[in-house]
């Protein structure tokens, strides 16, 4: 039944010439069959996206060439095909869409244009009928107004309406294979579940096969048939995804796993894989895997294993997997979970005091910059933040958590409310009492490489809020600290003299945490810390936060849009909405019984890896309103599935205990 | 669109009243007796009062500025002391070799930068790309004083192609169009290429590869628009200073433009000329900047939405 639609025969791809030439694939095989979903997983930089460009034959060009192997589309090698006969091949039997939808798309084309050029050259249909055929494309990727949206722009639609646009091109083409790659990375969570919705759909309609790429375990577990796990260039592991999710074999694949956060890990450290991904820009004499495997032996430096088949077309490369290999008898250092300290007393009276904070942002227009509107982007939030707790805030982007991380430490004046710190009213602070005060509150930020001056060395990144601050009589003293700080989140004192580009983006945010641990501050606003980093190394950031904590009593506010984090580290959390908290309270109670169907919905949005038919999947539709005009009443009420005739009234009031809070009209 | 345009307009018209205002107070702001510097030392009293009355300096200040303002108005420039005859005349006079010199030197200079800069982007780092940017060096670094004489002699005197000077049919702005666009090109041949390189790494270039569309139908339709929006930026920059500072083509070709007026008008000590030269070029330059605001604005949507100023 199963017919072989695309067959990678071990396949390699180098970048450049001579013997530092980056090999991103190196011995790639795996076949895709007709209308299936095949996952390639794996963290970045282990070369799934080479991978799919080499089948497109879209290396980066002049230097990114196929150095051998074979890609055979149902019998026709690609790698041997003239690039005027591939023209035939990308668009019309491979098509194939991008992580960021926002910039794929040509800025200067209208959207009808960019849709209908693929009808020109694929089908040959042109004019009324050309225009026709992309409103029904357009409407079949769900795009609502669809004869407006044809002559409309890239900038003038959302990101999930441009991905929506994007698997619109992939259609036009009737392609027999989709290569989707990381679709929905850069896409909020709700839109996401939506994206991936109908692609499912999309495939159950047109039968066909979709290449997904992705590093999200979640995804694969929702959408794919086969999983193939890449690292260091080369496939580890390959299997269905019924084996995979039962029984993964590769230790990289069961790292993987450790290392995600989720609530039943709260009490513990994440198990890490130690180091990072290796720059393949040399030959591996053994396994690639071997330097971080905490299973690897002798052997595995020396031998590279073989891609071995297991049992029920399971391959890995192991060679813990080879019969024919014994492995030495291991002393089994099965570290005990190493167990958090007990969390500072649960009661206590709060550090932080936050109430009623608004944030608005006047739109200014015309000439004379008359206001001629604000936005609403924090309208009204009460937060309490006890000293060694975490406070997390959750929310999709442009529901204000950031705004309100900026109003909190005054790097946004609020326009109304009281953020109590200390007993001390941050809002009458200013000049240089302020500037004395922020020594007690710090910010780390989602980029860490573009919040530090590259042309800095690090150690003086770390060093410079001391300085302001006055803290160390000398530079001697201020330099023993920096070496105690950098030790303290795990980098070499050694690293201090280094510039910024000279770290992975795990040790840039360790720098990050050092500079704001570096004024003795006692609450951080964490904006998104680990959303820019992989599975592996996002395990390495949270076990560093969370023992920083024990050690130090320090409080966090942890702004995030990722549940599993959240469930992990925090104590509390926080659901935004447009502006304004629609339901706090205690992390377990939150998360397992939310009442808001906001919460709700963005809870079922949430790709799981454990397959549970008894969850409800409730699906939002639409796109998040503009803060500069929420809807009316209760702002969610247009997406709310549960909505009633007075939700368009008025915005409900708080309700529940103190413990667990919801605005909701259904609990009023 | 039309509001935008409106935004524009509105815009170029207060900063037209502005450099009309400065134009005006020029001639106050020359060191000592206006009068004196034109005349000179020698002349005598009566004359000196003839000349101040005839330029209504004996006026104050505020009559002068409001009656030179009606005058703009009804495009009435004065007139000029040397010629003796109506500013605007002698304008309109030298403004269609000008615009003539102007419109051939954009032609030139887009046929040769565009395709070369094109070329050296797509073929980066070979033959063609060195070569290009090699001619370009050279464009920059050959001053026009000297390309103009190097062109008359081979085409006029050698092969006898061209008019030697002067504006006498449709074949004598060929060479003073080349002079000035070999300069123009090979600084915008330079923006042209850096462009474009710019835009064939944006990724919705590799989304245009990955429908299988023909690379030229890429590179011009998905390319060219995207790599120009700094390209017009520049080319209006030029394009203004090529109003004012062609003087020395001009020069070297007597090619009888308002380049060459001001500079006989400065010669000559000729104030309300050179004050009709220097508002000339100014609402040139502020026309071109509308110019580029519009292309821009019609080759990138999202400009459009943006509020005018």
């Amino acid at each position: 039944m199963k017919q072989p639609l695309l067959k990678l025969d071990k396949l390699s791809v180098r970048i450049g010439t001579g013997p530092r030439a980056i090999r991103p694939v190196d011995d790639v095989s795996f076949t895709i069959n007709k209308g299936e979903t095949y996952a390639l997983l794996g963290e970045s930089g282990c070369g799934k996206s080479m991978t799919a460009l080499s089948i497109m034959r879209l290396l980066p060009q002049p230097h990114g060439q196929i150095s051998a192997g074979q890609i055979s589309l149902e019998g026709t090698d690609l790698t041997a095909l003239p690039e005027v006969e591939m023209r035939q091949v990308r668009g019309r039997r491979i098509a194939m869409i991008f992580q960021e939808p926002m910039t794929s798309l040509n800025p200067v084309l209208t959207i009808g244009n960019q849709i209908g050029e693929m009808l020109r050259q694929h089908q040959q249909v042109k004019g009324s009928q050309a225009r026709n055929r992309v409103l029904e494309l357009l409407d079949a990727v769900g795009i609502p107004d669809v004869r407006r949206r044809y002559s409309e722009y890239p900038h003038q639609l959302s990101g999930g309406m441009k991905q929506r646009v994007m698997i619109a091109i992939a259609l036009a083409g009737e392609p027999d294979l989709l290569i989707a790659d990381e679709p929905t990375t850069a896409l909020d969570v709700t839109i996401q579940a939506q994206v991936l919705d109908l692609l499912r759909q999309l495939q159950r309609d047109t039968h066909m096969a979709i290449l997904l790429i992705t590093h999200d375990l979640g995804i694969v577990a929702g959408m794919a048939d086969h999983v193939a796990v890449m690292y260091a260039g080369q496939l580890v592991e390959e299997a269905s995804r019924d084996r995979f999710f039962a029984d993964a074999r590769h230790p990289y694949s069961q790292r993987l796993f450790e290392s995600l956060p989720n609530i039943g890990k709260r009490d513990h450290a994440l198990k890490t894989i130690p180091g990072f991904v290796p720059v393949l820009d040399r030959d591996f004499t053994g396994c690639h895997f071997a330097e971080r495997c905490d299973q690897a032996w002798d052997y595995c430096r020396t031998q590279a294993p073989a891609w071995d088949i297991t049992t029920d077309h399971h391959h890995v490369r192991c060679h813990l997997e080879d019969r024919n290999i014994n492995p030495p008898a291991r002393t089994v250092k099965e570290e005990a979970a190493t167990p958090h300290a007990a969390v500072a007393s649960e009661t206590g009276t709060s550090l932080l005091s936050v109430r009623d904070l608004k944030v608005h942002f006047p739109i200014q227009k015309g000439v004379f910059k008359r206001t001629v509107g604000q936005v609403y982007a924090v309208d009204g939030v009460s937060l309490d933040i006890p000293a060694g707790h975490t406070q997390a805030l959750v929310g999709e982007s442009g529901c204000g958590k950031t705004t309100v991380g900026k109003g909190i430490l005054q790097l946004i004046r609020p326009t109304a409310g009281s953020v109590q710190f200390d007993n001390s009213e941050l809002t009458r602070l200013s000049g240089k009492r302020l500037r004395r005060r922020r020594t007690d509150f710090q910010f780390i930020f989602q980029d860490p490489y573009s919040s530090m001056n590259p042309r800095m060395r690090v150690g003086d990144i770390v060093e410079e809020g001391m300085i302001a601050q006055v803290i160390g009589n000398n530079r001697q003293e201020r330099r023993a600290r920096v070496n105690e700080l950098f030790a303290q989140v795990g980098l070499s004192t050694e690293h201090a003299s280094r510039y910024p580009h000279e770290f992975s983006g795990g040790q840039r945010q360790r720098i990050c945490i050092a500079r704001a641990l570096a004024v003795n501050p006692r609450l951080i606003i964490c904006d998104e810390p680990t959303s820019a980093l992989d599975i592996s190394v996002q395990a390495q950031i949270l076990n560093l936060l969370k023992q920083l904590q024990n050690e130090l009593g320090l409080s966090y506010l942890f702004i995030t849009h990722n549940l599993s984090v959240v469930s992990y580290l925090a104590d509390r959390v926080a659901v935004m909405y447009l502006g304004r908290i629609v339901e706090e309270g205690p992390v377990a109670s939150v998360l397992e019984n939310p009442l808001h169907p906001y919460t709700r919905a963005l809870l079922s949005a949430v790709p799981q890896i454990e397959p549970d038919t008894q969850r409800e999947i409730i699906r939002l539709e639409g796109d998040i309103p503009s803060p500069a005009n929420p809807p009316g009443g209760c702002h969610f009420h247009p997406r709310c599935p549960s909505a009633m005739p007075g939700c368009r009234e008025s915005y409900p009031a708080e309700s529940g205990d103190a413990g667990h809070r919801v605005r909701c009209f259904l609990y009023n | 669109m039309l509001t935008f345009l409106f935004h524009r307009l509105l815009g170029a018209l207060v900063v037209i009243t502005g450099v009309a205002t400065l134009v005006f107070l020029l001639i106050h702001l020359v060191p000592g007796d206006p009068v004196e510097v034109m005349l000179g030392e020698s002349a005598s009293v009566a004359d000196r009062e003839a000349l101040r009355a005839a330029l209504g300096l004996d006026q104050p200040v505020a009559v002068q500025y409001l009656e030179y303002m009606q005058g703009l108005l009804q495009l009435d420039l004065g007139s000029s002391l040397h010629f003796r005859r109506p500013v605007v005349e002698l304008l309109l006079e030298r403004l269609p070799a000008t615009l003539l010199l102007a419109a051939v030197t954009l032609v030139f200079t887009l046929v040769i930068s565009v395709p070369l800069g094109i070329l050296a982007a797509v073929r980066k780092d070979t033959a063609v790309d060195t070569g290009a940017m090699t001619f370009s060096l050279l464009g920059v670094s050959i001053p026009n004083f000297w390309l103009g004489p190097l062109l008359i002699l081979v085409f006029s005197l050698w092969l006898g192609w061209f008019p030697v000077s002067g504006h006498d049919g449709l074949t004598s702005v060929i060479l003073p169009a080349l002079t000035l666009a070999t300069g123009l090109a090979a600084i915008l041949s330079r923006m042209v290429r850096s462009s474009m390189l710019e835009v064939l790494g944006e990724d919705y270039m590799r989304t245009a590869r990955a429908k299988g569309l023909p690379p030229a139908y890429i590179l011009l339709h998905h390319g060219l628009r995207n790599a120009l929006l700094p390209v017009i930026t520049l080319l209006g920059l030029q394009l203004g200073a090529l109003l004012a500072g062609a003087v020395i083509t001009e020069t070297v070709f007597s090619w009888p433009g308002i380049g060459l007026l001001t500079i006989e008008a400065i010669q000559s000590r000729d104030y309300p000329v050179v004050q009709a030269c220097v508002l000339l070029i100014s609402t040139g330059y502020v026309f071109i900047n509308l110019l580029t605001d519009v292309a821009y604005a019609a080759i990138d949507p999202r400009i459009r939405l943006g509020e005018g100023g």
